[in-house]
């Protein structure tokens, strides 16, 4: 009876809508969904291309490597992020210890620190020559060799690295999830002889692990599309292997071999992914909510707490933000000026532009699932998500031929008919830029979405419509006010990554235009950490405000709150 | 009188899966009527055709007097002058109680839309709790907010769906009254589908027992307990067996527990085996009897027990008998008939 | 609340639209650059430049690799003038790919040496690197060393710092082995060299030097202008001190010569501003500019007649390896499999 419902729903309302939407709605979203898809399909293209001895040579001495690396990377910074960011996200959503309240927003901190950031800053404290080590040999007189220290250029460093900033999103959404959890199913686990940790292990994670597997799963294929850390610390993962194979040996063809398996993992990811939300498609157990019970931890338990939160948050954040301060006070006054004023101006313009273009294309997406419940739909939105895991050069490379492409040969068109050219009318313009960000950063927007609608009963468009109210009137009184706080979580990440995001920005962008990631890194990467902070301040800074609204966001969620 | 609502023959299909077939029914003014059947068996889905989500494929349904769906002709859900009431209640977690209760009004001006809602706080008891939000109430105040919600606007049919499906038994009895009786105060005319029927007899004037699509019979409860009119129905509503039995007379059939008197089809011929539907308020326990069945198992229901007997032939047949008549398991005692209705079916 | 954010977006899309109008040019006079010398390490010489001329520049700065793949696909379209690279590698295979067209500049000729230019002049030299030997002056007697070959030898087991093989220096320092040695003599020697590292290869060419002067290793692998900018390093004391402590040595002066790669640059076979684009290229190689490239950068001019001055002269001359500089763009792909081969991460 369920499925016979449920379908009949999806196929009620299309029926309902059709005259006006099914027409346009699904070649709309096929559409988009190609357009999007565009760039991964060019680079996809290449395999067809012969690749001569190279791929040979790779399979020869590399690749196995490659293989090797990423799948430690990966699993790495899967159990790192898994472990901060569930313990966080518990701790801070049903227990009581001090600074709580302040946990709860400080721990999505790191979210605004770019990965190549903190490697590059963690290497100038840490590294053998650096001042932390120097001073340990001034003090002991060892010398190298003489004593171990933990090498931060090393794979288990970026484990570290891109955990430390990549769990809040494990975090983001596991919380939620906790917080949206009937009480019910807790307290019937304490009245079946659970406490805290058991009733924690046995009843909330399971329940939670849907919203957990999504957030783990963004912060993996984040970590597959990572290259600033990886190249830095010299390691020899999928990404730096594509750039070597592309641009060192010259093959395109064996770099897009590479960049397919890479996809393969991330296509892994995403079918996990899925599969995991598909089992627990229920929206809520229950209607009954009351306030959430808090363990209240005393003494020593509260104190390991504490501890278990500030320590992401203090290596996540306040340590590399402190030494970037600190680094940012000599250099200051040389780097602000009014073209550091433009370019953070030209950064925010940015990251919210395509925030807002994000968010209205997921919703698009997203309603198009609900409405028309067609399988050609769910796929190609699927599609559409798979360029977050793909690094963002391979894109900015996916986009630059076929914009190019449709530039010249509408020139050469003009040309021949009306002696007119046209010249490069997407090529090398903001458009490039942002289109790239979006094939990039599509599948969070359309994530945070998707789970907002999935709160949105269909009985609860049914009632509205059964009291008087339009379809549009519904989405207006119903869905936006619902919906708010995902689609606010969806800006803010979009537009944190945004900020963040680098080689796509570098190598598309229009003339004389700059970005404070472009800033910090050209800084950094010229090995100038201490002129490069100031940039880095500012987008760690400008990411602090979206990242606060977000954790508001969060608190708000829980339905009725 | 004219109906206030009428289905006529109605058709729904999903896809090649036809789920209501030639369904037709029509409830007057001020009545409460029940849709009732097993799970599966469409009876959701009239509702939803009533309301106008769901698309018809034959036949048509007329509001009050107004043609709302037919095959080729479908009025918008929020043109139809329905209110209703949800199995999860779709309560707005980000609106108040009144102001979900004063969802609806939206065309009243803002004094008579406060004077509306207080006064449904008021019939539903919910007072105190105009500023409450969803996720504040219990399982029944929530039931209590959705009913008023969906009575807000008078509407002109108020259907609920399965309304107390997520209560315990207590609580659904309980609210089965309330909503009758706030129903018949505020004169509504309103259907409800359940797959309970005490819930049905509680609440409704008129019950429609639904199976496969098809509606099995329409009447009062009682009648549908005493008079079913085929084996779905008889089975579906209230306990019994039924047992063989051969036409004697044209005023009786003869059983292995003796000879029922009553009426009997025209047309049945002495001698034609058919079968009789045994209620076990029908069984009466007997020391006297000649006749007599071994118990092999039987339930306490307080006031009375209901014995499962077996009889010596095999058949078996359920007793109700008062509780200070107390027998073991595996004892024989007499029992005898006494049917006030007879029911037969034809032998199959 | 919907309509709301159309109005948004559509404003925030009027915003960043008229940005771009803003910076999309369409005056006469100017030059549109594709760098990937970084911004701080060519805006000066630009703005100087506009400064003199008038010429209003507009910059794009990102790795060589992906500027050519973009003007290649821009194709005649492209808005590029010029095509500025830190290594002659990627100007030859920019010339392979037909993008540039031939410098027509007698200027030019005469102030940049034949052999830091193209046959052809379809590119030319701005500024010399070498990447050469640093030792630790406490550790090391420097008539140890002689040439890159010697690296390879078994007394520097474990002694030697050098940055990962993704790096084009070291690609284009392997491809000049390759094309004195031969493949299998090269290949010998990077197997000898993965040994002898002190550590995995990892960070950049300052790391190297820090790392040998912290006692991590005895020899770095760096290029002379990083060397020089942790010596004037005013703000970082720990980076002069530890520069302090190390020493250069010019390898293979007996022979070829010290590794010497360039800066340089080429003009777009679509420029659309030719005049302004020789004008900036000639400026560039001018004295002035080349003195900049010294005094600002460290680096070593190539235009002959500009002498540099302080730190740089304090090193002495060194004769460095008058290699077909197009060699090296041929050899690269060969070079990155021997390292590859020799397991050099």
């Amino acid at each position: 009876m369920q499925g016979i419902s449920e379908n009949s729903l999806g196929w009620v309302i299309r029926y309902r809508t059709s005259e006006l939407l099914k027409g346009w709605w699904q070649p709309g979203i096929l559409l988009a969904a190609l357009i999007f898809s565009i760039p991964v399909l060019t680079i996809a293209s290449f395999l067809l291309q012969p690749s001569g001895d190279v791929w040979q040579h790779l399979v020869d001495t590399v690749l196995t490597d490659y293989l090797i690396n990423s799948a430690l990377l990966t699993l790495g910074v899967g159990l790192g992020t898994l472990s901060i960011g569930v313990t966080c996200a518990w701790l801070t959503s049903l227990c009581q210890f001090p600074g709580k309240k302040l946990f709860i927003w400080a721990l999505l901190l790191p979210l605004a620190m770019p990965a190549y950031i903190i490697a590059y800053t963690y290497t100038g404290m840490f590294d053998f020559a650096g001042p932390v080590q120097t001073l340990i040999r001034d003090w002991t007189g060892w010398g190298y060799g003489d004593y171990y220290f933990p090498e931060v250029r090393s794979l288990g460093g970026a484990i570290v690295m891109l955990s430390l900033v990549l769990y809040p999103y494990v975090y983001l959404l596991a919380r939620a999830a906790f917080l949206e959890q009937s009480v019910c199913v807790i307290e019937v686990s304490r009245t079946l002889g659970c406490n805290a940790w058991s009733s924690f292990y046995r009843v909330a994670l399971p329940l939670a692990r849907p919203a957990i597997v999504a957030g783990l799963s963004l912060a993996l294929m984040e970590t597959l599309a990572d290259y600033g850390t990886v190249s830095y610390f010299g390691l020899g993962v999928f990404t730096t292997g594509i750039f070597r194979t592309w641009f060192g040996l010259g093959d395109s063809a064996a770099a897009a071999k590479l960049a397919a398996i890479l996809l393969l993992f991330v296509f892994t990811l995403i079918v996990i992914e899925r599969w995991s939300r598909n089992r627990a498609q229920y929206h809520h157990t229950t209607n009954r909510y009351r306030q959430l019970p808090q363990f209240q931890l005393t003494g020593f338990r509260a104190l390991i707490a504490f501890v278990a939160c500030l320590l992401p948050l203090l290596f996540g954040f306040l340590l590399p933000a402190s030494q970037l301060g600190l680094w940012a006070l000599d250099t200051y006054t040389v780097m602000v000026d009014a073209s550091f004023i433009r370019l953070t101006l030209n950064t925010i313009l940015l990251g919210l532009s395509t925030a807002v273009l994000a968010v209205l294309l997921a919703l698009f997406f997203a309603y198009g699932k609900r409405v028309l419940a067609s399988k050609l739909v769910f796929a190609s939105v699927r599609v559409v998500a798979t360029g977050y895991a793909v690094p963002g050069t391979i894109i900015a490379v996916g986009v630059i031929i076929p914009l190019a492409w449709f530039d010249n040969t509408l020139d050469a068109y003009m040309r021949d008919q009306f002696e007119i050219s046209t010249g490069l009318l997407l090529s090398g313009t903001l458009f490039a830029v942002m289109f790239a960000y979006l094939v990039r950063f599509l599948a969070v927007s359309i994530q945070s979405v998707e789970s907002g609608l999935a709160k949105i009963r269909l009985s609860m468009d049914e009632a509205a419509r059964s009291m008087g109210y339009k379809p549009a009137e519904t989405l207006f009184r119903i869905h936006l006010p619902l919906m708010k706080g995902s689609v606010l979580t969806a800006l803010l990440i979009v537009f944190v990554d945004v900020m963040k995001e680098l080689p796509a920005t570098l190598i598309l962008r229009p003339f004389n235009f700059n970005t404070l990631a472009v800033r910090a890194f050209e800084l950094a990467s010229d090995e100038r950490l201490a002129d490069s902070s100031t940039a880095a301040l500012m987008i760690v800074a400008v990411g602090l405000l979206p990242v606060i609204l977000l954790s508001k966001s969060i608190a708000s969620s829980r339905a009725g709150s | 009188m004219t109906s206030q609502l009428d289905i006529e023959n109605l058709d729904v299909s999903y896809g090649d899966n036809q789920v209501l077939r030639q369904v037709s029914f029509s409830l007057q003014p001020g009545n409460i009527g029940c849709i009732l059947g097993p799970s599966g068996c469409g009876k959701t889905t009239v509702l939803r055709a009533i309301a106008g989500f769901e698309p018809v494929l034959g036949g048509r349904i007329l509001i009050n007097q107004v043609e709302v769906s037919s095959s080729i002709f479908c009025i918008a859900p929020e043109k139809r002058d329905i209110g209703m009431i949800f199995q999860d209640f779709a309560l707005f977690p980000h609106l108040s109680v009144a102001d979900n209760i004063g969802f609806g009004l939206k065309t009243w001006n803002v004094r008579q839309q406060q004077t509306r809602v207080r006064e449904l706080l008021a019939i539903t008891g919910m007072l105190a709790y105009g500023q409450a939000y969803p996720h504040q109430l219990s399982g029944g105040q929530q039931q209590r907010v959705a009913l008023a919600r969906a009575m807000a606007p008078r509407p002109g049919l108020l259907l609920m769906d399965e309304p107390f499906s997520g209560m315990d038994i207590d609580l659904r009895k309980q609210l089965a009254r309330e909503v009758r009786n706030i129903l018949k105060q505020e004169k509504l005319t309103a259907i409800l589908v359940t797959h309970d029927q005490h819930e049905a007899f509680a609440i409704a004037d008129n019950i429609c027992v639904m199976d496969e699509g098809r509606i099995q019979q329409q009447d009062s409860g009682y009648n549908l307990y005493h008079q079913p009119a085929n084996r779905f129905v008889a089975n579906f509503i209230g306990q019994g067996v039924i047992i063989p039995a051969t036409v004697e007379s044209s005023h009786s059939v003869r059983t292995e527990l003796g000879c029922i008197q009553g009426k009997l089809p025209i047309d049945s011929e002495t001698g034609t085996a058919v079968d009789v539907l045994i209620r076990p308020d029908d069984v009466i326990h007997d020391d006297n009897s000649s006749e007599t069945a071994i118990v092999i198992d039987k339930s306490f229901l307080g006031a009375d027990f209901l014995y499962y007997l077996r009889m010596d032939s095999g058949i078996e047949v359920l007793c109700l008998a008062p509780s200070h008549h107390n027998h073991k398991i595996n004892e024989r005692i007499g029992i005898r008939l006494d049917v006030d209705h007879l029911v037969i079916f034809d032998r199959i | 609340m919907h309509k709301k954010f159309l109005l948004i977006a559509a404003m925030l899309f009027a915003i960043v639209i008229s940005a771009i109008s803003g910076t999309v040019t369409s005056q006469s006079a100017e030059v549109n650059i594709y760098s990937a010398r970084k911004e701080s390490l060519i805006k000066p010489l630009l703005d100087q430049f506009s400064a003199e001329t008038g010429i209003k520049t507009n910059l794009i700065t990102a790795s060589a690799d992906k500027l050519l793949t973009r003007m290649i696909n821009e194709g005649r379209n492209t808005p590029a003038d010029i095509l500025i690279t830190v290594d002659a590698g990627r100007l030859f295979r920019a010339r392979q790919a037909d993008i540039f067209q031939p410098i027509k500049s007698q200027k030019i000729e005469q102030l940049v040496p034949s052999n830091l230019r193209d046959p052809e002049n379809y590119w030319i030299g701005l500024s010399q690197r070498a990447r050469v030997i640093f030792y630790v002056k406490d550790r090391v007697n420097p008539a140890q060393l002689s040439t890159y070959e010697n690296l390879a030898d078994q007394q520097w087991k474990h002694r030697i710092c050098i940055r990962g093989s993704d790096n084009i220096y070291n690609q284009s320092l392997v491809a000049s082995l390759i094309a004195a040695n031969g493949k299998a003599a090269t290949q010998q020697w990077a197997n000898a060299l993965v040994g002898n590292m002190a550590r995995p290869p990892q960070g950049g060419d300052r790391d190297q030097i820090k790392a040998a002067a912290a006692g991590q290793c005895d020899i770095a692998i760096a290029n002379t202008y990083y060397f020089a900018r942790m010596l004037e390093n005013k703000k970082d004391p720990s980076q002069s001190e530890a520069a302090q402590k190390m020493a250069i040595f010019w390898p293979n002066q007996q022979g070829r010569g010290a590794h010497v790669n360039i800066s340089g640059a080429g003009i777009s076979k679509y420029s659309r501003n030719l005049d302004n684009a020789h004008k900036l290229l000639e400026f560039l190689v001018s004295p002035a500019a080349q003195s900049w490239y010294a005094n600002a950068n460290y680096e070593y001019p190539v235009n002959p007649s500009v002498k540099p001055g302080g730190l740089i002269a304090s090193w002495g001359t060194f004769k460095a390896d008058a290699i077909d500089l197009s060699k090296l763009g041929e050899l690269n792909a060969e070079a990155v499999k021997t390292m590859d081969r020799a397991g050099w991460k």
